[in-house]
């Protein structure tokens, strides 16, 4: 059936889309979609209690619980730039979740950009909600306050589309919590057509399996011109008069391509676990579903008027995107590898967006956001322009980089023109120089040394140093080889400067093999020998006299990353894991003081799955991973070209400024590389 | 220094659940947002030059009269200043009234505060027995925790003046009527502050009676007690007879705030 909206959906497909290669057997059309036990808990909003209640705020009824709970501000709304649209009058209406507390999902670029593009539609309606912490969950479940937004006080359950967007998989139990607070069913599967079709995005919908059973749909990839697209889709299907209910609309939504509706797929196993295949379960829908990529981000100039909180949270500035997608090919990097290729912002948007958000919000700090903001072809003259223009105003500017070398160093001299020359950070990632090559952080120790002595001999005092530990090929020496970088750091500091009053920080994260990227197949390190590599580095760098005092090291433990490999490259039967930590009081799952190891592991033993099978095992090139079906344009062949080339320590240039290698996105997606320089210069603000 | 100007603004509503830090916040954005040449501190880390006068209403309590002082680089219109800073912060921020400082302290005329409580579904003739008990006793000894810990001390002498009426509230589309108990004091600024919890506390004491619901509490007023009226005057009273602009809003009808 073919529709307006589902054209415009239809229209987004990529325009050169390439043969698919993994369709392998032909499609067996069956129409016994994923079944549904009853097996759901009671609880107080079960579907039917919300049904035929007029759509009125929530907040009489939460006003009387916030003098009990932590932050009452959080929950009430009203912020700067806030938008709330009549309910009546609007045909399609979008509650956006950020599924973690409000003082991290305030400031998150996606919901709000998305927040303002759909209030901006006519006739379509976007509010916010977040997840509310145990003490508010436990009054509102006594009271019967069901989840809420904080735009205008409605039940969640009332919209048409609730929006998540994950950029971890540590929020999957928060979303639990607010499907069961809001009265939605736990399972897709038992949803009906009140409920609001839950659908995911970020760089954790990339692969969605593990919440496969929880979800009616997910988009891949840049989130603008696709939630349009979905908006009318919704909008006629509803103007129609629901026809075909619920299925139909995700059928709609399906046939393009653009967007995921796991119920439409079907898994078979191997007797030995491993995925068989991934189908269609019914005809019309397509083989693989891609994502979505904005190609001009001047013609997309959001956050325009960036939502100022009350109430504290973890950025308090106003932030530009300066480009998407990162080319250096960093393998460990899920969100370099989806977002290709790289798209600029020009000079001049920048300019003007930093100017009207600053007006807007009254923020007096500025972040250049990217996946390495040093990398803009014109950074420099966005940096001079920005501190020349806002010189003397008690505005400041951040410029998130951590690359190594100096012209990285100009750009931090630049933004700090007025301040203090407190600290700077690089990241090498890798301990030695071979681990380097096999992550292709190309990066010599040489450089690095140069690259400090400079910024101590400027005036920089403190250095700050992100590795990894548990990278693939990892030996014990490769950690070992940290504690002697950052000792030729502070040596190099000390004969730069003169003086012994130099710092070094190194901080290390623990590594996850991700979906989409070369270390796909690789085998993740168990925690016992990432806790070992790193107390072995913890003494080597205490026991040492002449350095260890101007060294910190700040890590922590190997267990938590084994429950985000379980999640990242889980497939659908991780779900019952998920579901089995939710209701066993699982919340919260990315702060450490909430998360609980052993509760995953237990749920895990009790769901009959293997952790280690889905961490610790590695993949053989034609095994079918749980997110083969979803399209991030990366050809496959290559990946696994890139993943033997890593074992091999050859590494990889970056395309913008080499020839293409074919990671095999642009062709796949109908996309270029867009890049600078414009040759255009920031123009100084006329003062009013 | 150009020009000191103090201001009183009132958190209504919703807005009664920011703590004075994220008040202090909003204000600053705010102020950068209506171009206010608000006068920096000196160093490496300088900051506005706005001090916040009084102790500040509690998180969850509504005010009224809230009380800061701006120091600006450049002579500012008060009454252009007032309506552009409360332009700029988010409704139930409001910024009531504005005047350019005379000489005085304004914190030493913030001597009392008049305070409203709203006890929604509490037994009007309880309260007023109960405040008649409070109002005969000689001293009413509470505890609070306080950030010095565990404090004890007298909640009564404090109290200027308490009494208790009745609010018949009707909720739309309801037959029924609800019974609202509102109780108004004055209180004279002590250390420790007596707050109007410790005279619920007090209240609790003395005649065991305590509201079914959280109490909705509102800061109506501050000022210098005026023994004729036995309320708190306008602090502004003394910078207004030597200073231009600033005229003081009716706000009684404000009270309370809405959403
Ligand atoms: S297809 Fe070529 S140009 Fe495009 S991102 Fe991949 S390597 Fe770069």
């Amino acid at each position: 059936m073919e529709t307006r909206g589902t054209r415009e959906l239809r229209a987004l497909r990529p325009r050169n889309g390439r043969r698919d290669r993994r369709a392998r057997e032909e499609p067996r059309p069956r129409l016994d979609s994923l079944r549904a036990g009853d097996d759901r808990p009671w609880h107080p909003f079960q579907a039917d209690t919300l049904e035929g209640m007029p759509v009125e705020s929530l907040f009489p009824r939460l006003e009387a619980l916030l003098p009990k709970v932590q932050k009452p501000i959080q929950y009430v709304g009203g912020e700067l730039n806030s938008t709330v649209k009549d309910w009546d009058s609007a045909g399609v209406r979008w509650a956006l979740m950020y599924p973690d507390a409000y003082e991290v999902g305030l400031p998150n670029q996606g919901v709000q950009i998305l927040y303002e593009i759909l209030n901006e539609l006519p006739e379509t309606l976007a509010e916010r909600t977040y997840a509310v912490w145990p003490d508010l969950e436990a009054l509102m479940r006594a009271e019967g306050v069901p989840q809420f937004t904080v735009d205008a006080h409605r039940p969640v359950r009332a919209f048409d589309v609730l929006g998540l967007s994950f950029s971890t998989e540590l929020g999957y139990t928060n979303m639990l919590t607010a499907l069961d607070l809001a009265g939605i069913p736990l399972r897709a599967a038992d949803r009906g057509d009140d409920d609001p079709i839950v659908l995911a995005g970020g760089h954790a919908a990339f692969n969605p399996e593990p919440i496969a059973d929880f979800l009616d749909a997910a988009v891949l990839g840049d989130g603008e011109q696709i939630a349009i697209a979905i908006t009318e889709v919704v909008r006629e299907w509803k103007a129609e008069g629901s026809p075909g209910g619920r299925d139909e609309l995700l059928m709609r939504l399906a046939e393009s391509g653009g967007v995921y509706v796991p119920r439409f797929y079907d898994v078979d196993y191997h007797p030995d676990g491993r995925i068989r295949r991934i189908a269609p379960n019914r005809p019309g829908v397509p083989w693989r579903v891609h994502k979505h990529t904005v190609m001009d981000l001047d013609e997309w100039p959001y956050p325009k008027k960036p939502l100022v909180p009350l109430a504290e949270t973890v950025h308090e500035r106003f932030s530009v995107e300066i480009f998407r997608g990162c080319t250096r090919g960093c393998r460990f990097c899920q969100a370099g590898m989806i977002t290709r290729p790289v798209r600029e912002r020009s000079i001049t948007t920048i300019g003007d967006m930093v100017d009207a958000g600053i007006r807007a919000s009254g923020f007096n700090e500025v972040g250049l956001l990217s996946l390495s903001s040093a990398d803009h072809s014109e950074i420099g003259d966005v940096a001079k322009g920005l501190a020349d223009r806002y010189e003397g105003t008690n505005t400041s500017l951040s410029l998130p980089s951590t690359r190594v070398d100096a012209f990285n160093i100009d750009l931090a001299n630049e933004f700090s023109r007025n301040g203090r020359r407190s600290g700077l950070t690089f990241a090498p990632e890798g301990g030695s120089e071979r681990m380097r090559k096999v992550i292709n952080k190309m990066v010599t120790e040489e450089d690095l040394i140069r690259t400090v002595t400079t910024a101590y001999s400027q005036g920089w005092r403190q250095v700050k140093l992100y590795f990894m530990c548990g990278l693939p090929t990892e030996e014990d020496a490769d950690v070992l080889g940290i504690a002697d970088l950052a000792k030729k750091v502070i040596q190099a500091g000390r004969e730069a400067t003169g003086s012994r009053d130099v710092r070094c920080t190194v901080s290390i994260g623990g590594f996850v093999p991700k979906p989409h990227t070369p270390f796909q197949w690789a085998a993740q390190a168990d925690h016992e020998t990432v806790d070992r590599r790193l107390k072995a580095l913890k003494d080597s760098l205490r026991g040492d006299k002449e350095y260890g005092r101007a060294i910190g090291l700040r890590y922590h433990d190997g267990k938590p990353s084994i429950v985000e490999g379980l999640l990242s490259r889980g497939d659908r039967r991780v779900g019952a894991v998920i579901r089995a930590v939710w209701e066993d009081g699982g919340r919260f799952d990315g702060w450490s003081e909430h998360f609980s190891y052993q509760r995953w592991m237990d749920a895990a033993a009790k769901a009959g799955v293997d952790v280690d099978w889905y961490t610790t095992r590695e993949r053989e090139e034609n095994e079918v991973l749980p997110w083969d079906h979803l399209d991030a344009g990366l050809d496959r062949e290559w990946l696994w070209q890139d993943w033997q080339d890593a074992v091999n320590d050859v590494e990889v240039e970056d395309c913008r400024w080499t020839p293409c290698y074919d990671c095999g996105v642009c062709p796949t997606m109908g996309t270029e590389i867009q890049i600078g320089p414009t040759g255009r210069k920031l123009l100084p603000l006329t003062v009013v | 220094m150009a020009q000191r100007l103090r201001v009183r603004y009132a958190k209504r509503g919703r807005l009664r659940f920011t703590s004075h830090r994220d008040i202090s916040r909003a204000l600053e954005r705010a102020l950068r947002r209506a171009d206010v040449p608000v006068a920096f501190s000196a160093g490496f880390s300088p900051h506005p030059k706005i001090s916040y006068v009084g102790a500040a209403a509690p998180t969850g309590v509504a005010s009224e009269a809230e009380y800061l002082e701006i120091s600006v680089t450049r002579e500012c219109d008060p009454g252009g200043l007032r309506a552009a800073l409360d332009a700029s912060l988010p409704p139930g921020l409001d910024v009531l009234d504005v005047v350019e400082a005379g000489t005085g302290s304004l914190a030493d005329r913030l001597e009392c505060s008049a305070w409203r409580i709203r006890l929604p579904g509490a037994d009007p003739a309880l309260a007023r027995a109960a405040v008649e008990r409070f109002n005969a006793a000689e001293r009413i000894e509470v505890e609070r925790l306080t950030k010095k810990g565990m404090r004890r001390f007298d909640a009564r002498e404090a109290v200027v003046s308490l009494e208790a009426a009745e609010e018949a509230e009707t909720t739309a589309g309801q037959a029924s009527s609800q019974s609202c108990v509102i109780l108004r004091m004055v209180v004279r600024h002590a250390t420790p502050a007596v707050r109007p919890d410790d005279v619920l506390t007090g209240l609790r004491l003395v005649a065991d009676f305590a509201p079914p619901v959280p109490p909705e509490v509102t800061r109506l007023a501050q000022g210098p007690l005026d023994v004729r009226t036995g309320a708190p005057a306008d602090p502004f009273g003394l910078d207004r007879d030597n200073s231009r602009g600033g005229e003081t809003e009716p706000v009684s009808e404000h009270v309370g705030g809405d959403l």
